[in-house]
């Protein structure tokens, strides 16, 4: 894409910003935005978008039939249709610590599933 | 079953675990918890997104590992705590009636109590949108209930109204989930949710955000099969020739948040129409003695970290209420909204009560770019701070030292928006 | 086989049902919705009529006076909520005062007991929240309110218990003359009754016509409602008519029996016997036209709007005869307002016409006449709570939060006869989700409970018609590119 639109999240001012392929060291250049984040943030949407995937597992010996879960890093966002394809497919079984891993390395990314919280055995 | 108690709290969202929390680090032992669900940490349960704790932890956690923070540290703290107990009454001398199915039917007095019961959702009902009853029509937080607690979806194509913070969302999970969300539909001209989530969970996906609509008509005899979507003018009155019709099975509803205040009624606590909250002062006490309240139920906060923040303050108040430590002077300095301003918070000011600082919590009545905020102590300018950006879906905040209130006798404080530009 | 098959389970048929239920007759209910009372009998203004508004000499003004006076000893026995708050038809402009002395005139030939004409200082008193313009009002205090769709309920569950069979999601296809009787066609099943009532509603002209030559026509009337939030229920005392002006019938502001305030309706003839829309230009008629007898009504209070339709016929009186040329089959139609009034006449009328074609009525000696009471948490005294906990715990949690209804009540209005197998029918017999918050809180709550005591999984559980399913898939089962053109941008 050579060139693209978009509002920048780094801070609540949220500065139209616009991003566009040239021959700088990075490869993009940015208008629009009044602080380096903007800048920071348009070229990482361009280059490497990354997201923190947040969503449900099948949670197993428990009153709860859904555990929260989330990557414990961002991943890349062209892999989120991927990985909630593996993390659907599990399913996870009660007790659960927060923090503990339940897919390592999903999808390659060197990225981790951990739960969203601790639940007990099933009451 | 009749008990006696310190201090009761009723609910244990985050603003109820927090002032427990707090009461107990201030050195009140005699502390019980009330919760109508069937665990611990209310909303932030089903809240499982991230972007908690930015401001408290300085980390970013999701809705449920917020929560774990407190509970775990209400279970070390050993505080007692009741899980699906409802409190059915509560009076302004602060007797609790509460119900569960192993006690039976409770009546607790309590020295104290904090008021954390949050907020409920406005409803089709309340919008009075014309058309057909049919199944599939959901209030976006009953939809993420079913979601993510239950694991089940509530449809297949989606159209969401509203587009605050729980509606989009929603929007996203039901994507990630399967299903297709053909629309977000705003009365305003400006979304109320947060620009990071119009990106993350709008744009990310390709949903369709239509600002300045609104539903017109609801179909469907049994299961909702499509919406009419119109465009509204300047008064947010639809404009007949703009309708157009969206095939959809699914209608969730991000409408606004009430605060869910009948106990306070019931207690003859006074609310204050702008915010359907109990009218505080800085100590987070209600007009009734020994009753304080925090969190939703005050006022719709935007960020969990601050529901914090003010809930502790009002456990820690109730402490000293109970330790009969809190000044008692109930008439102070009144904080009033002016123009350009729908509410500030709190309500009065006992300058006693103030350590260093007053803070304010406020929300603007509509968008307004390059304002100054004017804070007037009487008719004097104490300050006049420039604002690039105001819009109502984000609370303000003010800080005014304790010093500037306490040195002159001052009666009221006014927050308004100055009409001309900076 | 059937003595009696009664065709429609809205308040009529279930009233006719229930009186039947009193003899040695086999009797079948047949109801092609999912639910007793699913059709009119459930959107209406709920109010008992004193009965002045109905022309002498007719049926209904005969019979609206007769079920009037019937309704505290039902309501008594059936344990349905029933409240004689008493009318007032306002006269607010001068030219109105004629009509109030003129409905009075009526309702005394009507045979209606205790009327009066009240001037402006008398009426305020019973309801001071009256528009200034209020000149003079005719009170009658024999005007009730009441849970339609509870007694319907209520009638149902006493007939089943007193061995009346009643069939849900059952049309009624076709029906043929034989011998002795009829044989309707139902869901693929032959079923044949010696008599046949036809309390069919907004079809009882389709039903008739299965057997008889046509002789009257149905015509939906349409009238939309506002219902108002608890809070200001008690915004007016009495239920307070307008008089009908040049800009149309008027239009009613009332308590209800639960608490809440009901305003509405507007009159839309329509062509369409299932169209129960709400409109934007109705819900705003009503509004605003409530807003002249009681302008202190707010704005956003309103909790839930609906729609009713009536069974309007051109004959203006009800029809209550055997079909011509039909012998044993009775039409029971047109009944629009004031329907629900004379309903418990009606049943009795109907046992007449019975009785006078020789049907042997045998009453049975151990009829139950009455309902198992039912249990209102909400209106126990702290003591009752505590002791009915400790009997059945279940009555300890509650479920909904608005109208405080406890899980035992749920499970009882599910497992009783004629018990509840939808979220709507939850609704309409133990009230959570007719709240202020309709049912965001207590919905997924409730719907557990019926899959639970149904033994059916949560997805299988609909608001009311077989179609009107709630939630779909389990999550983890769709995939994500369900969500497919409109995927992911990268």
């Amino acid at each position: 894409m050579e060139r693209r639109k978009m509002i920048c999240i780094s801070c609540p001012l949220g500065c139209n910003i616009e991003v566009f392929k040239d021959e700088s060291v990075s490869g993009f250049s940015v208008s629009g935005n009044k602080c380096k984040l903007g800048k920071e943030y348009g070229i990482k949407e361009m280059t490497n978008p990354t997201r923190l995937l947040t969503t449900t597992v099948k949670l197993k010996n428990s009153h709860l039939k859904r555990l929260p879960v989330r990557t414990d890093l961002p991943i890349p966002k062209a892999l989120i249709k991927t990985c909630m394809r593996e993390i659907n497919r599990i399913e996870v079984c009660a007790p659960v610590k927060a923090g503990m891993i339940l897919l390592k390395n999903i999808s390659d990314t060197g990225v981790n599933v951990i739960s969203s919280r601790s639940i007990g055995q099933s009451q | 079953m009749q008990a006696e108690y310190d201090i009761v709290v009723i609910g244990a969202g985050p603003a109820g675990l927090a002032a427990a929390i707090e009461a107990k680090k201030n050195g009140i032992e005699s502390v019980l918890i009330v919760e109508r669900d069937r665990e611990l940490g209310g909303i932030l349960q089903q809240c499982i997104h991230n972007g908690f704790g930015l401001h408290y932890f300085k980390e970013e956690l999701t809705g449920p590992e917020y929560a774990e923070r407190f509970i775990n540290e209400l279970i070390e703290l050993r505080i007692e705590y009741k899980l699906e107990t409802m409190v059915i009454d509560l009076t302004k001398d602060r007797v609790v009636t509460m119900v569960n199915s192993r006690d039976g039917l409770m009546t607790v007095q309590a020295r104290a109590i904090v008021l954390a019961m949050g907020c409920r959702e406005r409803t089709r009902g309340a919008l009075n949108i014309p058309g057909t009853r049919p199944s599939g029509i959901f209030t976006a937080g009953t939809a993420q209930r079913f979601v993510n607690m239950e694991g089940y979806m509530p449809g297949k194509r989606v159209v969401i109204l509203g587009s605050g913070d729980i509606g989009l969302i929603m929007a996203r999970r039901l994507t990630l989930e399967g299903a297709k969300v053909l629309a977000v539909v705003e009365l305003l001209p400006f979304s109320s949710g947060l620009t990071r989530n119009i990106v993350q969970c709008l744009e990310d996906f390709g949903i369709p955000l239509y600002l300045s609509h609104t539903i017109t008509r609801i179909e469907g005899k049994k299961r909702l099969e499509g919406v009419y979507i119109a465009g509204v003018d300047v008064n947010r009155q639809p404009v007949e020739d703009t309708e157009f019709y969206i095939e959809c099975d699914t209608l969730l509803l991000s409408v606004g948040l009430i605060p869910e205040n009948e106990l306070s009624k019931a207690a003859d606590i006074k609310i204050d129409p702008a915010t359907k909250g109990p009218i505080v002062n800085e100590s987070l006490e209600t007009g009734v003695d020994g009753i304080f309240a925090c969190g939703n139920v005050v006022h719709v906060h935007d960020l969990a970290d601050y529901v914090t923040l003010e809930a502790q303050r009002a456990g820690a108040s109730a402490a000293q209420y109970v330790k009969e430590l809190l000044p008692r002077k109930r008439t102070g300095i009144s904080v009033r909204a002016g123009q350009g301003i729908r509410y500030v918070v709190p309500h009065f000011v006992n300058v006693d009560n103030l350590k260093d600082t007053l803070e304010l919590f406020m929300r603007v009545d509509d968008v307004y770019k390059e304002k100054n905020v004017i804070v007037k102590l009487d008719d004097e300018v104490l300050a006049t701070i420039k604002k690039k950006r105001l819009v109502p879906g984000e609370i303000e905040h003010i800080k005014i030292k304790a010093k500037m209130l306490k040195d002159k006798a001052v009666s009221s404080i006014t927050v308004e928006v100055q009409k001309e530009g900076a | 086989m059937y003595d009696i098959a009664v065709i429609g389970a809205g308040i009529i048929g279930c009233s006719i049902a229930r009186a039947l239920s009193k003899y040695r007759l086999k009797t079948v209910l047949i109801e092609k919705e999912p639910d007793v009372a699913n059709c009119t009998t459930k959107a209406n203004s709920a109010i008992i009529h004193a009965g002045f508004d109905a022309k002498p000499g007719t049926l209904k003004a005969k019979l609206n006076v007769l079920g009037n006076a019937a309704f505290d000893e039902l309501c008594q026995d059936l344990d349905v909520p029933f409240k004689r708050t008493g009318s007032l038809v306002v006269a607010l402009k001068d030219d109105e005062i004629p009509t109030i002395y003129k409905l009075h005139e009526q309702g005394k030939n009507n045979g209606v007991p205790a009327m009066k004409i009240m001037g402006p200082d008398e009426l305020r008193q019973i309801e001071p929240n009256i528009n200034d313009d209020a000149q003079a009002a005719l009170y009658a205090p024999t005007c009730g309110i009441i849970g339609p769709w509870e007694l319907a309920v209520a009638l149902a569950e006493n007939a089943v218990d007193n061995g009346v069979e009643i069939l849900l999601n059952s049309e009624v296809e076709n029906i043929i003359k034989v011998e002795n009787g009829y044989v309707l066609f139902v869901n693929e099943r032959n079923i044949y009754a010696k008599y046949v009532i036809n309390c069919a509603g907004l079809h009882a002209d389709e039903i008739n016509n299965m057997v008889a030559a046509p002789n009257f026509q149905i015509m939906p009337r349409r009238g939309e409602y506002n219902i108002m939030d608890k809070s200001v229920g008690k915004l007016v005392n009495t239920v307070v008519f307008q008089c009908p002006s040049k800009l149309g019938k008027g239009v009613l502001v009332s308590p209800t029996v639960h608490g809440n305030l009901l305003i509405g309706p507007n009159s839309e003839d329509i062509n369409e016997k299932d169209d129960f829309e709400t409109t934007k230009e109705g819900l705003k008629y009503i509004y605003e036209t409530a807003l002249r007898s009681v302008k202190r009504l707010p704005a956003g209070f309103v909790i839930t709007a609906f729609a009713g339709l009536r069974a309007r016929c051109e004959r203006g009186d009800f029809i209550i005869e055997e079909a011509p040329g039909a012998a044993g089959f009775i039409n029971v139609a047109g009944i629009e307002s004031p329907g629900l009034t004379a309903a418990p006449a009606i049943a009795d009328y109907v046992l007449d016409i019975l009785k006078k074609m020789q049907v042997e009525m045998v009453e049975k000696p151990d009829f139950i006449k009455k309902r198992r009471s039912v249990v209102r948490f909400n209106e126990l005294t702290n003591a009752e709570k505590q002791r009915l906990i400790e009997q059945d715990s279940r009555y300890g949690k509650i479920i909904c939060r608005c109208e405080t209804v406890t899980e035992g009540e749920i499970v009882d209005s599910i497992h009783r006869n004629a018990g509840a197998r939808t979220l709507d029918g939850v609704k309409r017999r133990v009230r959570p989700g007719s709240g202020r918050c309709q049912g965001g809180f207590c919905s997924p709550r409730v719907m557990e409970i019926i899959a639970r005591e149904l033994g059916i999984d949560i997805a299988r559980v609909v608001k009311d018609h077989p179609e009107s399913y709630i939630l779909t898939a389990q999550t983890k089962e769709l995939d994500i590119d369900n969500s497919d053109d409109s995927g992911l941008l990268t």
